[in-house]
């Protein structure tokens, strides 16, 4: 026993040592104190060592109190509902569940609808019941995914519990603060002080936070130190500005350009291209705008780019065609705008160059340059010797960089386009990129457009930006994409990925739809063996799990 | 009503084998050979002790009252159900009418049985008023002083190598390492001295637990000694001490308290799980009687036991306590209502009169290791590596023994109390206290943390 209970007094101790010392040695060696050496002493020591041990056990007090922890902060928000309180504990139960592949069997997967659980208990502002939050942190803790959310719902005992436990060192790095508050803006001391004495991540925390309500005041914070902070410190510092990027940040930015650090040079030069009003973004302008222009004297090959559905058969009239001449040279001035020199190994260096001067040249630049055209027509345009997957590509990651949703749609195209499941011009990956540009209904109508067109199989990734709970005509499409697939007599595990999502995803609403899906289908003679039931089984899980969202949702307070 | 005169016919018994190699093994087994203390009960229970390859027999015992069809139960792990142990237990029953006299069931086949009719008699929502005498009282008392023999033989043996181990000194333990006290065990199991062999195991480990092992190893050895000289003087020893002793020693005991009716709150349930055997350990307040007594209920390696009681419900049921002084075990008799969820708690005390009631529990059982306490405003605080429980309101505070400082039910404590009191019941003993469940301060539901 350590610190803990005195045994009852001195004397009882000289005793109880005395005992020790000599079963230690053996009666042998030494007789015990007050009795007589001889066969007998073993059992003499013992009895005096029974009567010592009951004694100092019966003798026990409590220890003194160590310091006590300063009382958790109140948690203002009102407590769970009792049966949301109780799905909590069972989707934490669920946690180490089966991982990876084989059969999924019928019952759902609570662990995927933690994060939903999560968000719509955030949207209501529930204060979490206190003796979960050990297991609310233990799966934060192992997905990173999760971490926003559940640490959000556990407030601030959490980070009063995670400061007692190491294993939960992470909420409070993730943390503003670590769950100190932050000082106010106005505390001009507090605020230097923290910013010259802080750790790193509260140091960002500070920054981000003063950048959000004060910009002026956080790029003055900055500038006090910028010079003698490190580089990946200043990369990081320089990214938190991200977030409510202004027309004010520009100089700083400027001057950041300058920087000793190539990292901090391009973060900047990313920075101010996403202003369209920025220096950088004209001088841009103008760069690119040399490299692309319409050629009207021009005839597209035949067949080069497939973009001119438009054309007549054997028409011989001249079509514009925008005609590419990417730079020569890198130029100094390129080079501190954040133009990367040096072409990744199997890239020619002017392409290379040309998608870096497209990407960062504000869009607008376009239809003023292009002769007036809107970005659809401009993305319809013919491009001259295979430049159009480069040129398209370019504008694909600016219209990502400066969120425009008009020049997105224009690159997205129409979603049943032949070409727009195949191999085009435009990659899946940037596909769901420019999708999140879009407002939410349009995003899920141009998915739900697609999958109807191509099915499923490249669906995924698309799916995955869509707006949780899904649009109806996005859950629609879904649902009759599964069903074909179902009929064309596949398993269903090709369609896992899909079929996971749509069990997260799709409006519980429709539970009652899919109902006529869950019978096992008569087997078609090319299906695969068995299939039929596999087929049954995961549509019943897909509608369990959406009968479980529904009562979920149902259990924090109503639809 | 005669049953015991009903035997099966081998046939019977064979048709319930699961398959034609657990029907030829289960023949193999039928025979007298490798079974000992076998018996069968008024209640239609038949068990005994089936020697394996093992050191330790396996437990078999078969409950034939239901109509529904023979239950059986068994320690060894085959998967098999029934297995070829209880179907050669069955043979040898429906054969040998010597092999397997009539007789009191031991504790570890009663308990499973009792608990078996206790549920099929609430499903058919009738009480059985089976006459239950023993047999023959004389062939028991037999019994009974044949196994005394037995175990005070155990105890003079254990007494001797204590004497051993003392003559040459504590030091010497540490080097012969677990293989003497497993041997020392298996004698004592082969005395019928569980209790004694349960302990003597223990120590084994006690070299291997770091600093100050020597004064664990002379207080286990200490109070092994006392409990083998309370056996061997139990005669002279007032009534309830002695029948602590005959429990401690691991002799078998019927509840035969007189029944206490209340509103039993369950406070805690935890399982403790060795290779052979399950242990449930279920803690209820009484609600009137403002007593804690203490359920067991077992299941065979990798079952659950029988008995399922959650935290936080309260039953209307009759309790019967074991015999011994000090000694909170009770079994649960006629239940009036199904549990339920109730408000109960039980009342709290501070830091000091836990430790006081531990101290004052050792005088009726000097072996206890811990006794159940609930505290009331007390604050779960770090103290350097380990926690502690600390009275809110004075200078005093109770250390978390080391195995509840690794549970995960520490950590729900403390979130729970957020640097606030809480109530929190637990067993409190020498080593420290062992957090079962707790409330808040303010309105809420008990928090189970084991």
């Amino acid at each position: 026993m350590t610190r803990t209970s005195a045994p009852a007094d001195a004397p009882g101790a000289d005793v109880w040592e005395g005992l020790v010392t000599t079963a230690l040695l053996g009666t042998d060696r030494r007789t015990p104190p007050g009795t007589a050496p001889g066969p007998d002493a073993p059992a003499a020591l013992l009895d005096a060592a029974a009567v010592e041990t009951v004694r100092r056990r019966a003798g026990r007090r409590p220890a003194r109190a160590a310091e006590r922890p300063q009382p958790a902060p109140e948690d203002p928000r009102p407590a769970l509902p009792p049966a949301a309180a109780r799905r909590l504990a069972m989707l934490l139960a669920d946690r180490p569940g089966p991982s990876g592949g084989g059969r999924r069997g019928a019952a759902p997967d609570l662990t995927e609808l933690l994060p939903q659980w999560l968000a719509v208990a955030n949207a209501r502002g529930f204060a979490p019941p206190p003796q979960v939050l050990p297991a609310l942190l233990d799966a934060a803790r192992g997905r990173t995914d999760l971490r926003p959310a559940a640490l959000e719902f556990a407030g601030s005992r959490a980070l009063w519990l995670a400061r007692l436990n190491p294993d939960w060192r992470f909420a409070l790095r993730a943390t503003p603060g670590g769950g100190a508050a932050l000082p106010h803006p106005e505390d001009d001391e507090r605020v230097q002080q923290l910013w010259q004495e802080g750790l790193f991540a509260e140091r960002v925390a500070l920054l981000s936070a003063l950048h959000s309500r004060e910009p002026a005041a956080a790029r003055d914070l900055l500038a006090t130190t910028w010079a003698t902070e490190r580089a990946e410190d200043r990369l990081m510092f320089l990214d938190s500005l991200r977030a409510g990027l202004g027309p004010d940040d520009e100089p700083f930015l400027e001057q950041a350009l300058a920087d000793r650090s190539r990292n901090v040079r391009a973060t900047a030069a990313e920075l101010l291209s996403a202003l369209p009003g920025s220096a950088l973004a004209a001088r841009m302008a103008v760069r690119a705008g040399a490299c692309v222009a319409i050629d009207h004297m021009r005839t597209a090959q035949p067949g080069g780019t497939g973009a001119e559905d438009a054309e007549p058969a054997g028409a011989t009239k001249s079509t514009p065609t925008i005609a590419v001449e990417a730079p020569h040279e890198c130029d100094p001035g390129m080079e501190r705008d954040g133009v990367v020199a040096k072409a990744p190994a199997g890239r020619g260096e002017r392409s290379w160059w040309l998608g870096q001067l497209v990407e960062a040249a504000p869009l607008a630049t376009w239809p003023r340059r292009l002769g007036g055209r809107t970005p659809r027509e401009i993305v319809a345009l013919p491009v001259a010797d295979d430049w159009q997957g480069e040129l398209h590509a370019a504008w694909c990651r600016a219209a990502v960089r400066q969120r425009d949703a008009e020049w997105s749609r224009a690159l997205l195209g129409e979603p049943s386009a032949p070409d727009a499941g195949g191999p085009g011009a435009v990659s899946l990956a940037e596909r769901a990129k420019l999708l999140g540009t879009l407002d939410a209904a349009e995003r899920a109508e141009w998915v739900a457009g697609f999958i109807a067109a191509h099915g499923l199989s490249e669906a995924f990734q698309l799916l995955g930006v869509c707006a949780v709970p899904w649009a109806a005509p996005l859950g629609r499409a879904v649902v009759d994409a599964l069903n074909i697939a179902r009929d064309a007599g596949s398993y269903p595990w090709s369609f896992s990925g899909v079929m996971g999502l749509a069990e997260r995803c799709l409006d519980p609403s429709e539970a009652s739809r899919l109902d006529a899906l869950l019978a096992v289908p008569d087997e078609p003679e090319n299906a695969s063996p068995g299939a039929g039931g596999y087929w049954a089984e995961a549509f019943q899980r897909l509608v369990t799990t959406l009968r479980l969202r529904a009562a979920m949702t149902e259990e924090l307070g109503g639809a | 009503m005669t049953q015991q005169g009903v035997r099966w016919t081998a046939d019977q018994v064979l048709a319930l084998a699961p398959d034609a190699a657990s029907r030829k093994a289960g023949c193999k087994l039928g025979a007298a050979g490798p079974w000992s203390e076998a018996g069968s009960s008024d209640e239609r229970t038949v068990w005994g002790l089936c020697k394996g390859s093992g050191s330790k027999p396996y437990q078999t015992v078969v409950d034939i009252a239901d109509a529904a069809g023979p239950a059986y139960k068994c320690s060894c792990p085959s998967r098999k159900f029934p297995c070829k142990h209880a179907l050669g237990l069955l043979l040898l029953w429906a054969a040998d009418d010597a092999a397997v006299p009539p007789g009191q069931a031991p504790e570890w086949a009663e308990e499973w049985a009792a608990g078996r009719r206790r549920r099929a008699e609430k499903k058919a929502g009738e009480i059985s008023g089976a006459p239950s005498g023993s047999a023959d009282p004389e062939a028991a008392r037999r019994r009974a002083e044949r196994r005394a023999e037995r175990v005070t033989s155990g105890a003079v043996e254990l007494e001797q190598r204590l004497a051993d181990l003392l003559r040459g000194g504590l030091a010497t333990a540490e080097q012969s390492g677990y293989g003497l006290w497993e041997e020392t065990a298996a004698r004592m199991v082969d005395a019928q001295a569980q209790g004694l062999a349960g302990r003597v195991r223990e120590l084994g480990a006690i070299p291997s637990t770091g600093a100050g092992w020597p004064v664990r190893l002379l207080e286990e050895c200490a109070l092994l000694h006392l409990l083998g000289q309370g056996w061997l003087r139990r005669e002279r020893l007032p009534d309830g001490l002695a029948a602590t002793v005959r429990s401690r020693m691991g002799l078998p005991a019927s509840a035969d308290g007189p029944p206490l009716r209340d509103r039993w709150l369950v406070l805690a349930q935890y399982d403790a799980t060795d290779p052979r055997l399950t242990t449930r350990r279920i803690w209820l307040h009484g609600a009137d009687s403002h007593r804690t007594v203490l359920l067991l209920s077992y299941g065979a390696a990798g079952r659950a036991p029988e008995l399922a009681l959650p935290v936080g419900l309260a039953l209307e049921a009759e309790v019967s306590a074991y015999p011994g002084s000090g000694q909170p075990r009770v079994a649960l008799g006629e239940q009036f209502a199904p549990p339920a969820p109730a408000a109960i708690r039980p009342p709290g005390m501070t830091t000091s009169r836990a430790a006081a009631r531990y101290g004052d529990a050792l005088r009726d059982d000097p072996w206890l290791e811990s006794v159940p306490v609930t505290l009331d405003r007390v604050v779960p605080a770090p103290d350097g590596g380990s926690w502690q429980l600390a009275d809110a309101d004075e200078d005093a505070a109770l250390p978390l023994t080391p195995a509840a400082r690794s549970r995960p039910g520490l950590w729900r404590l403390v979130a729970l109390s957020g640097g606030a009191p809480v109530r929190v019941f637990g067993e409190y003993g020498h080593q420290g206290f062992t957090p079962l469940t707790a409330w808040p301060e303010g309105p809420g539901d008990a928090v189970a943390l084991c």
